[in-house]
């Protein structure tokens, strides 16, 4: 396979980016008169229902390919109800736009996420800087549904499309020193306000991390897309990891850099908090948050007169694909 | 008093008294028009709790304000204001049962009992509640002197709802720091103005507001 890395493409190969842009944009526009025009073909994309007047994000048209070639998991699909559009593109956590969970909605739509470049460094045989078509193009994409459970008692159930994680880790050879796998996001105060806050305690950029058996795991998942659309901004376009065993925290978004370690790497809100936050955050109902419980979760959106309380399950209902993992660990100590 | 003054009082009663409603009419509106989002139960709950502490710390901003400014038109509406801050206090503590825990005993007295911010805040409203009771003028009379020992609990129910903020922030704690310096000056410009002048302003005709004599 082979893979185009920066430095082997000629400049004059290089589309002028402004004639990109260009390019980029007429596509943008041509698919959105499309999908005004005809609105049931942009629904057919996925089975799913999207709520009218919803804002769609067709993202470039190399992706937009890809997401009408995706198919659905046999596997993993979910019995549960899924959560509106609407309710997942409008209730974020991604701190770097906002602390509020409507900011990154509202903050984030001018974020630039094409072009853009993944990095792959550390303890691997093929490191280089990978445009994120080149990065995606040997995999087809996937349609997964999966629950997540945020640490702060709340869950979503969604469809991602994306790719499995271990099959891109895979192509760039981690060697036998590789032992975890961390992730960064991007740092760019210019577009992320946030990350220049005064007010916040947390360190930029945010940077999250697996052990490698995690990683390797055929759960974690990293999304380019959600109800048939390609990531909004806001669900940490163009790129994130979905690991549904664990608390959302993990699942980072945005990334720009994937290194493999051999030391545990450092994430962002464990360094920040370390009693309330672990590296391993998987989702258990047995370990309280210090400060409020974790035994039960609200499923949202939560009806006013029915709260949607939910008892929380051990590694969010995954506990068969993943439990093994932590086998002969406390796990009420490695939160 | 001329009937226009008291007309115009009035008038300035109930301007108060619907502009301290409004925060509650908004969201009311914005509950029945789904216009909350993912999440409308914390939504509402957050909304209710913050217009209480606004409300408390309107009430206790009154009194630096007067010594300040000398305004002493706002002395008038403190009982309102307080009342607001309780309204808005019980409302909140009724939404979260409602709405965030659907009155499952087992699950709220757990919360409220556990988990240490909202203890604070649970004892805060509790505290609260006998002054709510007393906050009229005959409750006033009756009690006399005890009347002001008995309120000056807003002190620490200030304090225990400060906490209650402080002990949710996750990573922003923009909101809690403005709260607490406020009330920080709030608190402290009492202890300051209390030491040197509190002789000769007791002395003050004027002061002889109902319940506003800090001297012993």
């Amino acid at each position: 396979m082979l893979i185009k890395q920066q430095s082997q493409i000629l400049s004059s190969e290089i589309t002028d980016e402004t004639i990109y842009r260009q390019r980029r944009n007429f596509i943008k526009s041509t698919l959105a008169v499309t999908a005004a025009l005809a609105s049931p073909s942009v629904a057919a994309l996925s089975n799913f229902q999207i709520e009218e007047g919803q804002k769609l994000y067709p993202g470039p048209d190399w992706l937009q390919e890809k997401l009408q070639a995706s198919v659905k998991h046999p596997q993993f699909q979910a019995a549960d109800k899924l959560t509106p559009y609407r309710d997942v593109i409008s209730y974020n956590n991604f701190y770097e736009f906002g602390f509020d969970k409507r900011d990154p909605a509202k903050r984030a739509q001018n974020f630039i996420t094409d072009p853009w470049k993944v990095e792959v460094s550390g303890e691997v045989a093929k490191p280089g800087a990978y445009h994120l078509e080149d990065f995606l193009a040997p995999h087809m994409l996937q349609e997964r549904i999966y629950r997540m459970r945020c640490v702060e008692a709340w869950s979503m159930v969604i469809p991602w499309v994306g790719i499995p994680l271990a099959e891109v880790l895979k192509r760039f050879e981690p060697t036998s020193k590789a032992k975890y796998v961390e992730f960064t996001t991007l740092h760019d105060p210019q577009q992320m306000p946030e990350q220049d806050s005064y007010f916040g305690t947390l360190d930029w950029p945010y940077v999250e991390g697996l052990r490698m058996d995690e990683a390797m795991n055929p759960l974690a998942f990293l999304a380019t897309g959600l109800y048939g659309q390609s990531l909004p901004p806001q669900n940490g376009a163009p790129l994130r990891l979905v690991v549904p065993w664990k608390y959302g925290f993990k699942g980072i978004k945005s990334i720009v850099k994937i290194r493999f370690t051999e030391k545990m790497p450092e994430n962002t809100w464990n360094k920040t908090a370390p009693a309330e936050y672990g590296f391993f955050a998987n989702v258990n109902p047995l370990v309280d948050h210090p400060r409020w419980s974790q035994a039960t979760e609200r499923r949202l959106p939560s009806g006013l007169f029915s709260p949607n309380r939910i008892k929380t399950l051990p590694f969010n209902g995954y506990a068969e694909q993943v439990a093994h993992l932590y086998k002969g660990m406390d796990l009420t100590k490695w939160i | 008093m001329d009937i226009a003054k008291k007309t115009v009082q009035r008038l300035i009663w109930w301007m108060i008294f619907s502009l301290s409603l409004t925060p509650a009419v908004i969201l009311l509106f914005n509950a029945i028009s789904q216009n909350l989002g993912a999440d409308p139960a914390k939504e509402i709950v957050l909304e209710l709790g913050t217009w209480a502490i606004n409300f408390l710390w309107c009430s206790l901003a009154v009194t630096p304000v007067r010594k300040l400014f000398g305004w002493r038109a706002p002395l008038k509406y403190r009982r309102m204001l307080g009342l607001y801050c309780y309204f808005y206090a019980t409302l909140h503590l009724l939404a979260f049962a409602t709405f965030m825990i659907g009155w499952d005993l087992k699950i709220l007295l757990q919360e409220l009992t556990e988990r240490p911010y909202a203890v604070v805040g649970f004892i805060a409203l509790l505290l609260l509640t006998p002054l709510a009771i007393t906050s009229t003028k005959s409750m006033q009379r009756r009690l006399k002197k005890n009347w002001l020992s008995l309120h000056k609990l807003v002190y620490i129910i200030a304090v225990l709802v400060l906490l209650h903020i402080v002990w949710q922030v996750r990573s922003d704690f923009s909101e809690a720091l403005w709260y607490g310096l406020l009330l920080f000056w709030l608190l402290a410009y009492r202890y300051y103005k209390k030491a040197p002048s509190a002789k000769g302003r007791a002395t003050k005709p004027n002061d002889n507001v109902v319940g506003l004599k800090i001297q012993r």
